[in-house]
């Protein structure tokens, strides 16, 4: 799957500004020509609804913006504004996120391509500002197309496409993008910022065709279907989330053939896995210390790679056993929780496990559960993953499935 | 992309009918619902989308107006309809506002005014949706109807008693019993006054009870043209959750009303205006006692005179010790509740 960049007209049409997640995120939403956004308080991403709001009183953008008297309102404001045609934009972080459950639950089942943003955050109680991934896999098994970003320029790339797969009549499905709460919500570096004819060369309008709610329209939405019906419509569901496979790679080689850059393997990044011996997973900005200690090692000799999930729903579970074929251990590196899950194991960990059950290569999987709440992940941390990863490699089998890492005993 | 200079916020030009016989004929409530026999919310949203016409957008949340109103091959909705959450009302009509005018004021869609209604029962309306609802009566620059069809409980799961239930009611979350003949002892919510007197810039808050069909029809009209956003409460007799005879439904709205239980009256910019028989009553004609009304209904059977008293003697302090009679309750100075 080669496609043919053009990358001279491409670099002319692009600016470079030195802005944060957040920030690059607002730029995306100014691109895309959103129509209603809606925003309440909330940290670590309530950052890109201060950035929306800018752009907004300085004449960057018009839009409607609305500043909602909770999340699930807030949630239910753009649903509903989606379903009559509009382009919309919300988020949340951690508790709010849960706070609007209800909405979050039934956007995907009316199939309203809603973009949103998760400023990654620990749950409450106790209270804690720092980056932890529960918030937004709540809602992985109900028709939310998920991933995860590391950087500013993927922030704005992954938003522009965010749009694209989501509004494809195909999928008509909502997005969260995820972005780890302080490290890169707040973090800024230097981001290509593409021109207006650009992005529309690559984003087609909104539009809702006949599911567009509308008096030239008189459609009835979301009957009471009850046993008669509701299993037909979640297939349904399920077969758009199935087709997200194909769409997303189009997307993806279309934004490479349009901007001239973006990544070839939409679903995660390698880094080092070449000749990797052991291969160590997460999401989201724990990369940079991963890759920095990955670089000490491999001074050292020791082969050790990372594959960075960027797509979560849908998961690329075949990508990603042909992936790890050749190592011979990996460590899944969670920065979530999930309490009674097998093995104990984080969530990434034990989704890992199950789409390597059919492979024909089954090395020892072992999960870490480490950087809760916005603990740093530390060189330290990621040396000790590796050895732990080594000593199962050289038995062919780990001691302990799941192990706690960087913990105060 | 630009703000199109000539955008407003229009709304339709929908003016008063003269009478039964000017009404319109055309129905975009029609056949296919499946409520009880006698059920008056039904009639509720026949009139009310009649009053507003074709170019209309209705949600509408959780409850029996849902459930038995649109099973799936069989909605008589003509209009576009859209189902939204329990608490989502107010939600529902703000944001299908803002995605029309955003559309329209950017030249993504054809500039007219649409009417937005969303309407919602007293359990989604007066209890879990009233943050929703107060929200959007703040935002002056959507144009919307939220319409509150009070049957006094939370029909759809099973006559649950909600804020908006009258006083000692037998729901199934309240039956009387040997110990406690009396299980819900609060008194109902008056929402359109709370609703009225806490957003100072909506226009327009009004009462209605759909045996004054033709009234009622012309408050959704006012509501619908007056501009930005309006909040409508009625009350709707429900055979079941209130157990009388279905031929009766009529019959007990204007008992509601002389009784002097639910009043009829309007706040227009801020100004009270008292209807029909309500406004008898304000300028002093007598209610008729309170007692009519609760014993030809099952949900008060087991009241005894001294449970009668107390809900008589609540009505005259609505009547006699509110500041603005019927509307709200502050007291004017000196007066004191009667001991309950
Ligand atoms: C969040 C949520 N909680 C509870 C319910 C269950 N529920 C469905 S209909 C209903 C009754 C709503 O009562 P009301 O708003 O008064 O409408 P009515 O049924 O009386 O017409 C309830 C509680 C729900 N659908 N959603
Ligand atoms: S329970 Fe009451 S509100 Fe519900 S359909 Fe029957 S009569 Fe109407
Ligand atoms: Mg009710």
């Amino acid at each position: 799957m080669t496609v043919a960049t053009q990358a001279a007209p491409a670099a002319i049409q692009e600016q470079e500004m030195l802005i944060s997640g957040s920030e690059a995120i607002a730029e995306a939403l100014t691109l895309a020509d959103i129509d209603v956004v809606t925003a309440y308080p909330i940290r670590p991403y309530d950052t890109v609804m201060q950035a929306i709001a800018k752009k907004i009183s300085g004449g960057k953008l018009v839009a409607e913006y609305i500043v909602a008297e909770g999340e699930h309102s807030q949630f239910e404001i753009v649903k509903h504004a989606s379903t009559v045609g509009a382009r919309v934009f919300c988020g949340s972080s951690g508790v709010g996120w849960a706070y609007a459950m209800e909405c979050l639950v039934v956007t995907p089942a009316l199939r309203v391509p809603m973009v949103a943003m998760v400023g990654n955050r620990a749950l409450d109680d106790p209270g804690a500002f720092g980056v932890e991934h529960n918030d937004a896999l709540f809602v992985r098994d109900l028709g939310w197309l998920l991933c995860w970003i590391d950087s500013s320029q993927e922030a704005l790339d992954t938003t522009l496409i965010a749009y694209r797969v989501a509004e494809d009549r195909r999928i008509f499905l909502p997005i969260a993008i995820s972005a780890d709460g302080a490290f890169l919500t707040h973090s800024q570096a230097i981001t290509k910022v593409p021109s207006k004819s650009l992005v529309d060369k690559f984003l087609p309008p909104y539009h809702r065709g006949d599911l567009q709610l509308h008096p030239d329209n008189p459609i009835t939405v979301a009957p009471q279907v009850n046993e008669d019906w509701v299993i037909e419509i979640r297939r349904q569901n399920n077969a758009a989330t199935e087709r997200a496979y194909t769409v997303i790679e189009e997307a993806y080689a279309d934004f490479r053939r349009v901007f001239g850059r973006g990544p070839e393997n939409p679903w995660f990044e390698e880094y080092m896995t070449e000749d990797a011996e052991i291969i160590l997973m997460g999401m989201g900005t724990l990369s940079l210390p991963v890759k920095v200690a990955i670089r000490k090692m491999r001074e050292d000799g020791k082969k050790v790679g990372l594959i960075r999930l960027r797509w979560f729903r849908p998961f690329p579970y075949e990508q990603l056993a042909r992936a790890l074929r050749k190592a011979r251990a990996i460590g899944v590196i969670d920065r979530d929780y999930s309490f009674g899950s097998p093995f104990g194991s984080g969530v990434v960990a034990t989704e890992v496990r199950a789409a390597l059950y059919n492979a024909e290569h089954r090395p020892p999987l072992i999960g870490f559960i480490c950087g809760l709440g916005g603990r740093e992940v530390t060189l330290e941390d990621v040396y000790k993953t590796a050895e732990i990863c080594y000593s199962a490699a050289k038995a062919g089998k780990t001691e302990r499935a799941t192990y706690w890492l960087g913990v105060r005993e | 992309m630009a703000e199109i200079a000539t955008f407003s916020n229009a709304t339709q030009v929908l003016e008063p009918f003269k009478g039964v016989k000017k009404v319109t004929i055309e129905e975009y409530f029609s056949s296919g619902h499946r409520t009880c026999q006698g059920c008056e919310s039904a009639l509720v949203m026949k009139l009310m989308v009649k009053a507003a016409g074709p170019r209309t957008i209705v949600l509408g949340s959780t409850g029996c107006m849902y459930v038995a109103n649109t099973t799936y091959y069989s909605t008589p909705w003509v209009v576009p309809w859209m189902h939204t959450q329990l608490g989502s009302s107010g939600s529902a009509a703000l944001g299908t506002a803002a995605g029309l005018k955003a559309l329209m004021k950017k030249g993504k869609m054809k500039a007219e005014p649409i009417n937005v209604i969303a309407f919602c029962g007293d359990g989604g309306g007066a209890d879990m949706g009233l943050g929703a609802i107060s929200a959007t009566l703040t935002h002056k620059e959507y144009n919307s109807l939220i319409l509150l069809y009070d049957n006094e409980s939370y029909a759809n799961t099973d006559i649950q008693l909600s804020g908006s239930t009258p006083y000692g009611a037998h729901t199934t979350f309240s039956p009387p019993g040997k110990a406690r003949r009396i299980m819900h002892t609060r008194w109902k919510k008056n929402t359109a006054g709370m609703l009225a007197a806490g957003h100072p810039e909506c226009r327009y808050v009004a009462t209605v009870c759909a045996s004054y069909a033709v009234e009622m029809m012309n408050k959704v009209r006012k509501a619908l043209s007056i501009g930005g956003p309006t909040f409508i409460h009625s009350l709707d007799p429900c055979p079941k959750g209130w157990d009388y005879d279905p031929m009766l439904s009529h019959e007990l709205g204007e008992l509601a009303i002389e009784c002097g239980i639910f009043p009829l009256y309007e706040v227009e910019e801020g100004v009270v205006k008292y209807y029909g028989k309500t406004k008898a009553i304000v300028d002093g004609r007598p209610r008729k006692p309170v007692r009519e009304y609760l014993l030809k209904q099952g949900r008060f059977a087991h009241f005894i005179e001294e449970d009668l008293e107390y809900f008589q003697g609540k009505v005259d302090e609505m009547w006699t010790k509110w500041e603005l009679p019927g509307v709200a309750c502050f007291k004017k100075d000196g007066a004191r509740a009667v001991a309950g």
